[in-house]
Protein backbone atom coordinates (compact mmCIF):
# COMPACT_ATOMS: atom_id res chain seq x y z
CA UNK A 1 0.00 0.00 0.00
CA UNK A 2 1.75 3.61 -1.12
CA UNK A 3 1.21 6.46 0.74
CA UNK A 4 0.66 9.63 -1.68
CA UNK A 5 2.37 12.78 -0.37
CA UNK A 6 0.17 15.49 -1.36
CA UNK A 7 1.80 19.15 -0.49
CA UNK A 8 -0.43 20.03 1.88
CA UNK A 9 0.50 23.72 3.29
CA UNK A 10 0.31 24.13 7.13
CA UNK A 11 -2.83 25.91 8.62
CA UNK A 12 -1.85 27.34 11.41
CA UNK A 13 0.96 26.13 13.92
CA UNK A 14 4.66 26.26 13.63
CA UNK A 15 6.67 25.15 10.29
CA UNK A 16 9.52 22.89 11.05
CA UNK A 17 10.84 23.45 7.35
CA UNK A 18 13.62 25.49 7.76
CA UNK A 19 14.96 22.52 9.81
CA UNK A 20 15.90 20.43 6.73
CA UNK A 21 17.68 23.64 5.34
CA UNK A 22 19.69 23.93 8.68
CA UNK A 23 20.45 20.62 8.27
CA UNK A 24 21.61 20.77 4.33
CA UNK A 25 23.83 23.74 5.47
CA UNK A 26 25.16 22.30 8.14
CA UNK A 27 26.51 19.60 5.80
CA UNK A 28 27.94 22.15 2.80
CA UNK A 29 29.72 24.49 5.42
CA UNK A 30 32.09 21.52 7.05
CA UNK A 31 33.02 20.75 3.32
CA UNK A 32 34.18 24.38 3.15
CA UNK A 33 36.18 24.00 5.96
CA UNK A 34 33.98 26.32 8.32
CA UNK A 35 32.54 25.03 11.41
CA UNK A 36 28.92 26.21 12.29
CA UNK A 37 28.78 28.00 15.94
CA UNK A 38 28.02 25.44 18.84
CA UNK A 39 24.77 26.26 20.86
CA UNK A 40 26.34 26.16 24.51
CA UNK A 41 24.99 23.28 26.55
CA UNK A 42 24.59 22.30 30.14
CA UNK A 43 25.90 18.95 29.65
CA UNK A 44 24.74 18.70 33.32
CA UNK A 45 24.07 16.69 36.26
CA UNK A 46 20.95 17.79 37.95
CA UNK A 47 18.48 16.07 40.53
CA UNK A 48 16.03 15.95 42.89
CA UNK A 49 14.54 13.82 45.87
CA UNK A 50 11.39 14.16 47.72
CA UNK A 51 11.97 13.67 51.58
CA UNK A 52 10.11 13.89 54.63
CA UNK A 53 9.40 17.65 54.76
CA UNK A 54 9.90 18.70 51.16
CA UNK A 55 12.18 18.32 48.15
CA UNK A 56 15.88 19.16 47.88
CA UNK A 57 16.91 19.73 44.53
CA UNK A 58 20.71 19.71 43.30
CA UNK A 59 22.79 20.99 40.22
CA UNK A 60 26.44 21.36 39.28
CA UNK A 61 27.42 24.46 37.91
CA UNK A 62 29.30 23.79 34.39
CA UNK A 63 28.06 25.28 31.21
CA UNK A 64 30.17 23.95 28.29
CA UNK A 65 30.26 25.38 24.45
CA UNK A 66 31.65 22.28 22.62
CA UNK A 67 34.74 20.55 24.66
CA UNK A 68 35.42 24.19 26.62
CA UNK A 69 34.14 25.10 29.75
CA UNK A 70 32.07 28.33 28.62
CA UNK A 71 31.30 29.31 32.31
CA UNK A 72 32.24 27.85 35.24
CA UNK A 73 29.53 28.91 37.89
CA UNK A 74 26.47 29.51 36.47
CA UNK A 75 23.20 28.99 37.73
CA UNK A 76 21.02 25.97 36.78
CA UNK A 77 18.32 26.04 39.43
CA UNK A 78 16.17 28.77 38.17
CA UNK A 79 13.13 30.37 40.06
CA UNK A 80 9.59 29.38 38.98
CA UNK A 81 7.69 30.90 42.00
CA UNK A 82 8.00 31.09 45.59
CA UNK A 83 7.57 27.32 46.71
CA UNK A 84 8.55 25.95 43.36
CA UNK A 85 11.99 25.73 41.60
CA UNK A 86 13.30 23.93 38.55
CA UNK A 87 16.91 22.52 37.49
CA UNK A 88 17.62 22.68 33.32
CA UNK A 89 19.25 20.55 31.50
CA UNK A 90 20.73 20.86 27.72
CA UNK A 91 20.57 24.23 25.65
CA UNK A 92 21.23 27.00 28.44
CA UNK A 93 19.48 29.33 26.64
CA UNK A 94 16.53 26.92 25.96
CA UNK A 95 16.31 25.99 29.88
CA UNK A 96 16.47 29.28 30.74
CA UNK A 97 14.18 31.40 28.53
CA UNK A 98 11.38 28.38 29.13
CA UNK A 99 11.56 28.37 32.83
CA UNK A 100 11.10 32.29 32.53
CA UNK A 101 8.39 32.26 30.46
CA UNK A 102 6.67 29.26 32.69
CA UNK A 103 7.34 31.57 35.58
CA UNK A 104 5.90 35.01 34.06
CA UNK A 105 2.71 33.03 33.30
CA UNK A 106 2.39 31.07 36.71
CA UNK A 107 3.01 34.56 38.47
CA UNK A 108 -0.14 35.78 36.57
CA UNK A 109 -2.24 32.54 37.22
CA UNK A 110 -1.57 32.82 41.03
CA UNK A 111 -2.98 35.98 40.67
CA UNK A 112 -5.72 35.55 38.86
CA UNK A 113 -7.13 32.33 41.21
CA UNK A 114 -5.56 34.29 44.23
CA UNK A 115 -3.59 31.13 44.70
CA UNK A 116 -0.28 30.12 45.29
CA UNK A 117 1.14 27.75 42.44
CA UNK A 118 0.86 24.01 42.77
CA UNK A 119 4.12 22.16 41.12
CA UNK A 120 1.82 20.29 38.88
CA UNK A 121 0.19 23.76 36.94
CA UNK A 122 3.77 24.11 36.45
CA UNK A 123 4.32 20.93 34.92
CA UNK A 124 1.30 21.09 32.59
CA UNK A 125 2.58 24.07 31.36
CA UNK A 126 5.98 23.14 30.85
CA UNK A 127 4.86 19.97 28.89
CA UNK A 128 2.42 21.40 26.57
CA UNK A 129 5.05 23.80 25.66
CA UNK A 130 8.04 21.83 24.96
CA UNK A 131 5.15 19.13 22.78
CA UNK A 132 4.15 22.24 20.97
CA UNK A 133 7.98 22.58 19.34
CA UNK A 134 7.78 18.75 19.12
CA UNK A 135 11.64 18.65 21.02
CA UNK A 136 13.22 21.30 19.26
CA UNK A 137 13.70 23.10 22.24
CA UNK A 138 16.41 21.51 24.09
CA UNK A 139 15.33 21.63 27.73
CA UNK A 140 15.18 18.72 29.89
CA UNK A 141 14.23 19.98 33.18
CA UNK A 142 13.56 18.78 36.87
CA UNK A 143 11.24 20.47 38.71
CA UNK A 144 10.21 20.67 42.10
CA UNK A 145 8.13 22.37 44.72
CA UNK A 146 5.95 21.87 47.74
CA UNK A 147 2.12 23.19 47.46
CA UNK A 148 -1.62 22.57 49.10
CA UNK A 149 -1.21 19.09 48.17
CA UNK A 150 2.15 18.52 49.20
CA UNK A 151 5.70 18.00 47.84
CA UNK A 152 6.39 16.47 43.93
CA UNK A 153 9.25 15.78 41.72
CA UNK A 154 8.43 16.17 38.04
CA UNK A 155 10.75 15.19 35.20
CA UNK A 156 10.37 16.68 31.86
CA UNK A 157 11.88 15.71 28.87
CA UNK A 158 12.56 17.94 25.59
CA UNK A 159 9.72 16.09 23.95
CA UNK A 160 7.28 17.17 26.00
CA UNK A 161 6.60 13.68 28.62
CA UNK A 162 6.84 13.94 32.02
CA UNK A 163 7.32 11.94 34.96
CA UNK A 164 6.11 12.02 38.72
CA UNK A 165 8.72 10.44 41.03
CA UNK A 166 10.29 10.10 44.28
CA UNK A 167 13.79 10.64 42.95
CA UNK A 168 14.80 11.79 39.39
CA UNK A 169 18.30 12.57 37.70
CA UNK A 170 19.06 14.41 34.30
CA UNK A 171 21.59 15.41 31.72
CA UNK A 172 24.80 14.13 30.61
CA UNK A 173 25.65 13.00 34.64
CA UNK A 174 22.27 11.25 34.85
CA UNK A 175 23.68 7.71 34.65
CA UNK A 176 26.17 8.51 37.69
CA UNK A 177 23.95 10.81 39.69
CA UNK A 178 20.86 7.88 39.61
CA UNK A 179 23.65 5.11 40.82
CA UNK A 180 24.28 6.91 44.10
CA UNK A 181 20.34 7.78 44.23
CA UNK A 182 19.60 3.91 43.58
CA UNK A 183 22.17 2.80 46.55
CA UNK A 184 20.53 5.14 49.02
CA UNK A 185 17.50 6.58 48.51
CA UNK A 186 14.76 6.07 51.26
CA UNK A 187 11.34 7.19 51.54
CA UNK A 188 10.74 9.82 54.20
CA UNK A 189 14.70 10.76 55.09
CA UNK A 190 15.57 13.48 57.14
CA UNK A 191 16.69 17.02 55.54
CA UNK A 192 20.25 16.35 56.48
CA UNK A 193 20.06 12.92 55.01
CA UNK A 194 18.40 14.07 52.05
CA UNK A 195 21.04 16.97 51.45
CA UNK A 196 23.78 14.79 51.68
CA UNK A 197 22.51 12.19 49.00
CA UNK A 198 21.89 14.90 46.71
CA UNK A 199 25.42 16.59 46.83
CA UNK A 200 26.89 13.07 46.63
CA UNK A 201 24.59 12.23 43.64
CA UNK A 202 25.85 15.88 41.90
CA UNK A 203 29.45 14.97 42.63
CA UNK A 204 29.50 11.45 41.28
CA UNK A 205 28.62 13.31 38.25
CA UNK A 206 30.91 15.98 38.19
CA UNK A 207 33.94 13.77 38.83
CA UNK A 208 32.84 10.97 36.50
CA UNK A 209 31.18 12.70 33.93
CA UNK A 210 32.85 15.38 31.43
CA UNK A 211 30.09 17.48 30.92
CA UNK A 212 29.50 18.73 34.37
CA UNK A 213 32.07 19.95 37.02
CA UNK A 214 32.75 23.09 39.10
CA UNK A 215 30.16 23.15 42.74
CA UNK A 216 27.27 21.88 43.80
CA UNK A 217 24.52 23.90 44.39
CA UNK A 218 21.49 22.88 46.26
CA UNK A 219 17.82 24.48 46.76
CA UNK A 220 15.76 22.76 49.85
CA UNK A 221 12.36 23.60 49.53
CA UNK A 222 10.01 22.76 52.52
CA UNK A 223 6.38 24.57 52.96
CA UNK A 224 6.47 28.06 54.08
CA UNK A 225 10.74 28.42 53.29
CA UNK A 226 13.18 27.73 50.12
CA UNK A 227 16.78 27.47 50.73
CA UNK A 228 18.84 28.38 48.22
CA UNK A 229 22.14 27.45 48.47
CA UNK A 230 24.64 28.43 46.07
CA UNK A 231 27.23 26.97 46.69
CA UNK A 232 26.37 24.42 48.60
CA UNK A 233 29.85 22.81 48.11
CA UNK A 234 32.66 23.89 46.61
CA UNK A 235 34.05 20.57 45.07
CA UNK A 236 36.35 22.03 43.02
CA UNK A 237 38.47 24.82 44.24
CA UNK A 238 41.22 26.95 41.72
CA UNK A 239 44.36 25.80 42.65
CA UNK A 240 47.50 28.01 43.94
CA UNK A 241 50.26 28.36 42.02
CA UNK A 242 53.40 27.27 43.27
CA UNK A 243 55.68 29.49 41.23
CA UNK A 244 55.93 33.12 39.98
CA UNK A 245 56.55 34.58 36.99
CA UNK A 246 57.65 37.97 38.44
CA UNK A 247 60.55 38.86 38.49
CA UNK A 248 61.90 41.47 41.08
CA UNK A 249 62.95 44.88 39.99
CA UNK A 250 66.74 45.55 39.12
CA UNK A 251 66.85 42.15 37.79
CA UNK A 252 67.48 43.70 34.29
CA UNK A 253 69.61 46.03 34.98
CA UNK A 254 69.12 49.94 33.02
CA UNK A 255 71.66 51.26 30.71
CA UNK A 256 69.93 54.94 30.31
CA UNK A 257 66.76 56.25 30.77
CA UNK A 258 64.63 59.22 29.25
CA UNK A 259 61.56 61.21 30.62
CA UNK A 260 59.25 63.20 28.16
CA UNK A 261 56.49 64.92 29.87
CA UNK A 262 53.17 65.42 28.48
CA UNK A 263 51.72 68.81 29.28
CA UNK A 264 47.93 68.66 28.36
CA UNK A 265 45.53 71.42 29.50
CA UNK A 266 41.96 70.67 31.12
CA UNK A 267 39.68 72.13 28.25
CA UNK A 268 36.15 71.26 29.51
CA UNK A 269 35.06 69.59 32.57
CA UNK A 270 31.99 68.56 33.40
CA UNK A 271 29.87 66.88 35.79
CA UNK A 272 26.61 64.14 35.43
CA UNK A 273 25.26 63.34 38.59
CA UNK A 274 24.20 59.47 38.63
CA UNK A 275 20.34 59.17 40.28
CA UNK A 276 21.41 56.34 42.68
CA UNK A 277 17.92 56.40 45.00
CA UNK B 1 11.90 -0.15 18.47
CA UNK B 2 8.83 -0.52 16.16
CA UNK B 3 5.42 -1.28 17.43
CA UNK B 4 4.32 -4.63 16.17
CA UNK B 5 3.16 -5.42 12.88
CA UNK B 6 0.26 -6.76 12.83
CA UNK B 7 -1.87 -4.04 11.09
CA UNK B 8 -1.69 -2.51 8.08
CA UNK B 9 1.26 -0.15 8.94
CA UNK B 10 3.86 -0.96 5.94
CA UNK B 11 3.09 2.97 5.23
CA UNK B 12 4.14 3.59 8.52
CA UNK B 13 7.64 1.56 8.49
CA UNK B 14 8.70 2.03 5.29
CA UNK B 15 8.50 5.56 5.34
CA UNK B 16 12.05 7.22 4.33
CA UNK B 17 11.23 10.13 6.35
CA UNK B 18 10.65 8.34 9.78
CA UNK B 19 13.99 8.15 11.87
CA UNK B 20 14.27 7.12 15.55
CA UNK B 21 16.20 10.16 17.03
CA UNK B 22 17.97 8.69 19.70
CA UNK B 23 16.64 10.92 22.82
CA UNK B 24 12.83 10.39 22.30
CA UNK B 25 11.38 8.89 25.74
CA UNK B 26 9.38 5.54 24.35
CA UNK B 27 6.88 3.59 26.64
CA UNK B 28 8.03 0.80 23.99
CA UNK B 29 5.85 -1.65 25.85
CA UNK B 30 3.56 -4.78 26.98
CA UNK B 31 0.24 -3.46 27.35
CA UNK B 32 -2.99 -5.83 27.39
CA UNK B 33 -7.14 -5.42 27.99
CA UNK B 34 -9.39 -8.21 28.83
CA UNK B 35 -13.11 -7.99 28.77
CA UNK B 36 -15.30 -10.21 30.92
CA UNK B 37 -18.90 -10.03 31.84
CA UNK B 38 -19.01 -7.12 34.14
CA UNK B 39 -15.98 -5.12 33.44
CA UNK B 40 -12.75 -5.11 32.23
CA UNK B 41 -9.51 -6.89 33.17
CA UNK B 42 -6.16 -3.78 31.98
CA UNK B 43 -2.27 -4.49 32.54
CA UNK B 44 0.54 -2.94 31.12
CA UNK B 45 4.34 -3.12 32.19
CA UNK B 46 6.34 -0.50 33.91
CA UNK B 47 9.36 0.31 31.78
CA UNK B 48 10.06 3.95 29.86
CA UNK B 49 13.61 3.74 28.09
CA UNK B 50 15.30 6.69 26.30
CA UNK B 51 17.69 4.45 24.25
CA UNK B 52 19.14 1.93 26.04
CA UNK B 53 18.53 3.98 29.52
CA UNK B 54 15.12 3.48 31.56
CA UNK B 55 13.88 6.51 32.35
CA UNK B 56 11.64 5.53 34.80
CA UNK B 57 11.66 2.03 35.76
CA UNK B 58 7.44 2.33 37.76
CA UNK B 59 6.02 4.46 35.17
CA UNK B 60 2.39 3.86 35.18
CA UNK B 61 0.84 3.46 31.63
CA UNK B 62 -2.60 2.52 33.27
CA UNK B 63 -3.98 5.97 32.45
CA UNK B 64 -7.62 7.34 33.72
CA UNK B 65 -9.69 9.24 31.34
CA UNK B 66 -12.83 9.11 32.98
CA UNK B 67 -13.90 7.27 35.91
CA UNK B 68 -14.38 4.16 34.91
CA UNK B 69 -12.37 4.62 31.56
CA UNK B 70 -9.27 3.98 31.33
CA UNK B 71 -6.25 4.02 28.54
CA UNK B 72 -3.14 1.87 28.05
CA UNK B 73 -0.04 3.73 26.10
CA UNK B 74 2.42 2.50 24.32
CA UNK B 75 4.94 4.62 21.88
CA UNK B 76 6.13 7.57 22.33
CA UNK B 77 5.93 8.83 25.86
CA UNK B 78 5.38 12.46 25.19
CA UNK B 79 2.65 11.62 22.40
CA UNK B 80 0.54 9.24 24.29
CA UNK B 81 0.43 11.76 27.37
CA UNK B 82 -0.34 14.82 25.21
CA UNK B 83 -3.18 12.58 23.28
CA UNK B 84 -4.80 11.64 27.06
CA UNK B 85 -4.57 15.09 28.16
CA UNK B 86 -6.26 16.36 25.25
CA UNK B 87 -8.66 13.36 25.26
CA UNK B 88 -9.37 13.54 29.24
CA UNK B 89 -10.22 16.93 28.71
CA UNK B 90 -12.77 16.49 25.69
CA UNK B 91 -14.58 13.76 27.52
CA UNK B 92 -14.83 15.51 30.41
CA UNK B 93 -16.22 18.68 28.75
CA UNK B 94 -18.43 15.86 26.75
CA UNK B 95 -19.75 14.13 30.00
CA UNK B 96 -20.97 17.06 31.64
CA UNK B 97 -22.56 18.51 28.57
CA UNK B 98 -24.32 14.79 28.29
CA UNK B 99 -24.97 14.91 32.04
CA UNK B 100 -24.33 11.31 32.20
CA UNK B 101 -21.52 9.02 32.46
CA UNK B 102 -19.54 8.74 28.96
CA UNK B 103 -19.77 5.78 26.56
CA UNK B 104 -15.98 3.70 25.97
CA UNK B 105 -16.70 4.20 22.61
CA UNK B 106 -16.77 7.88 22.69
CA UNK B 107 -13.54 7.74 24.41
CA UNK B 108 -12.18 5.52 21.76
CA UNK B 109 -13.66 7.49 18.99
CA UNK B 110 -11.85 10.57 20.30
CA UNK B 111 -8.44 8.63 20.50
CA UNK B 112 -8.87 7.63 17.34
CA UNK B 113 -9.81 11.09 15.80
CA UNK B 114 -6.73 12.55 16.88
CA UNK B 115 -4.59 8.96 15.93
CA UNK B 116 -5.73 9.30 12.55
CA UNK B 117 -5.68 12.71 12.12
CA UNK B 118 -2.37 13.11 12.72
CA UNK B 119 -0.79 10.20 11.81
CA UNK B 120 2.03 11.72 10.35
CA UNK B 121 3.37 13.06 13.15
CA UNK B 122 2.24 10.81 16.12
CA UNK B 123 3.56 7.37 17.09
CA UNK B 124 1.20 5.90 19.41
CA UNK B 125 -0.83 2.94 20.20
CA UNK B 126 -3.36 3.02 22.82
CA UNK B 127 -6.24 0.56 24.19
CA UNK B 128 -9.01 2.10 25.83
CA UNK B 129 -10.99 -0.08 27.85
CA UNK B 130 -13.59 0.59 30.41
CA UNK B 131 -17.31 0.24 31.41
CA UNK B 132 -20.49 2.03 30.83
CA UNK B 133 -24.37 1.30 31.61
CA UNK B 134 -25.14 0.87 28.53
CA UNK B 135 -22.90 -1.89 26.72
CA UNK B 136 -20.45 -3.40 30.21
CA UNK B 137 -17.14 -3.51 29.84
CA UNK B 138 -15.55 -3.03 26.69
CA UNK B 139 -11.83 -2.66 24.94
CA UNK B 140 -11.17 -1.03 21.81
CA UNK B 141 -7.33 -1.07 20.43
CA UNK B 142 -6.20 2.23 18.54
CA UNK B 143 -2.64 1.26 17.13
CA UNK B 144 0.05 3.51 15.38
CA UNK B 145 -2.36 4.75 12.22
CA UNK B 146 -5.33 5.42 13.62
CA UNK B 147 -7.07 2.43 13.00
CA UNK B 148 -9.81 1.59 15.92
CA UNK B 149 -11.28 -1.36 16.79
CA UNK B 150 -13.75 -3.54 19.40
CA UNK B 151 -11.65 -6.92 20.48
CA UNK B 152 -12.41 -9.10 23.69
CA UNK B 153 -8.39 -8.94 24.43
CA UNK B 154 -6.34 -6.74 22.83
CA UNK B 155 -2.48 -6.66 23.58
CA UNK B 156 0.20 -4.09 22.16
CA UNK B 157 3.34 -2.02 22.52
CA UNK B 158 7.09 -4.24 21.39
CA UNK B 159 6.29 -6.74 23.86
CA UNK B 160 3.42 -8.04 22.49
CA UNK B 161 4.60 -9.94 19.74
CA UNK B 162 5.80 -12.35 22.08
CA UNK B 163 2.39 -13.21 23.28
CA UNK B 164 -0.05 -13.65 20.74
CA UNK B 165 0.45 -17.43 20.75
CA UNK B 166 0.03 -17.33 24.63
CA UNK B 167 -3.25 -15.25 24.52
CA UNK B 168 -5.09 -17.03 21.63
CA UNK B 169 -4.31 -20.50 22.86
CA UNK B 170 -5.19 -19.44 26.71
CA UNK B 171 -8.35 -16.84 25.91
CA UNK B 172 -11.56 -18.51 26.96
CA UNK B 173 -14.85 -16.58 26.43
CA UNK B 174 -16.51 -16.02 29.50
CA UNK B 175 -13.74 -15.93 32.11
CA UNK B 176 -14.08 -14.72 35.58
CA UNK B 177 -12.66 -11.35 37.03
CA UNK B 178 -9.99 -13.66 38.92
CA UNK B 179 -9.20 -15.51 35.58
CA UNK B 180 -8.96 -12.83 33.75
CA UNK B 181 -6.14 -11.28 36.31
CA UNK B 182 -4.17 -14.34 36.05
CA UNK B 183 -4.09 -14.46 32.21
CA UNK B 184 -3.39 -11.26 32.22
CA UNK B 185 -0.59 -10.63 34.45
CA UNK B 186 1.17 -13.94 32.99
CA UNK B 187 0.62 -12.76 29.99
CA UNK B 188 2.62 -9.77 30.95
CA UNK B 189 5.32 -11.80 32.55
CA UNK B 190 6.28 -14.07 29.42
CA UNK B 191 6.53 -11.13 27.51
CA UNK B 192 8.97 -8.58 30.30
CA UNK B 193 10.85 -11.73 30.38
CA UNK B 194 11.81 -12.09 26.14
CA UNK B 195 10.95 -7.98 25.09
CA UNK B 196 14.00 -5.95 26.45
CA UNK B 197 12.30 -2.94 26.61
CA UNK B 198 9.87 -4.35 28.76
CA UNK B 199 10.06 -4.58 32.72
CA UNK B 200 10.04 -3.37 35.71
CA UNK B 201 6.49 -4.14 38.01
CA UNK B 202 2.97 -5.62 36.25
CA UNK B 203 0.37 -3.24 36.95
CA UNK B 204 -3.01 -4.15 36.90
CA UNK B 205 -6.67 -2.66 36.57
CA UNK B 206 -10.09 -3.83 37.31
CA UNK B 207 -12.63 -1.97 36.14
CA UNK B 208 -16.32 -2.75 36.68
CA UNK B 209 -19.77 -0.76 37.83
CA UNK B 210 -18.46 -1.38 41.09
CA UNK B 211 -15.44 1.48 40.39
CA UNK B 212 -11.96 0.41 39.80
CA UNK B 213 -9.44 -1.69 41.86
CA UNK B 214 -5.96 -1.02 41.38
CA UNK B 215 -2.98 -3.21 41.69
CA UNK B 216 0.37 -4.04 41.87
CA UNK B 217 3.03 -6.67 41.32
CA UNK B 218 6.60 -6.69 41.70
CA UNK B 219 9.04 -8.17 40.38
CA UNK B 220 9.34 -10.79 43.21
CA UNK B 221 6.27 -11.89 42.76
CA UNK B 222 5.33 -12.44 39.29
CA UNK B 223 4.37 -16.08 38.44
CA UNK B 224 7.34 -18.28 37.86
CA UNK B 225 7.53 -20.13 34.62
CA UNK B 226 9.95 -23.16 34.27
CA UNK B 227 12.54 -21.99 31.41
CA UNK B 228 12.38 -18.34 32.32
Amino acid sequence: MATVSVCQYHRGGFSFENCKRNALLEADINKLGFSSPAARKTGTTICGVVYKDGVVLGADTRATEGMVVADKNCSKIHYISPNVYCCGAGTAADTEMTTQIISSNLELHSLSTGRLPRVATANRMLKQMLFRYQGYIGAALVLGGVDSTGPQLYSIYPHGSTDKLPYVTMGSGSLAAMAVFEDRYRPNMEEEEAKRLVRDAIAAGIFNDLGSGSNIDLCVITKGKVDYLRPHDVANKKGVRTGNYRYKHGTTGVLTKAVTHLNLEVVEESVQTMDTT
Amino acid sequence: MFISQNFEMDSFSQNPEFTIHSFFTFLDTTIMAVEFEGGVVIGADSRTTTGAYIANRVTDKLTPIHERIFCCRSGSAADTQAIADAVTYQLGFHSIELDEAPLVQTAASLFREMCYRYREELMAGIIVAGWDPRRGGQVYTVPVGGMMTRQPVSVGGSGSSYIYGYVDSNYRAGMSKEECLKFTAEALTLAMERDGSSGGVVRLAVISEQGVERQVILGNQLPKFSTV
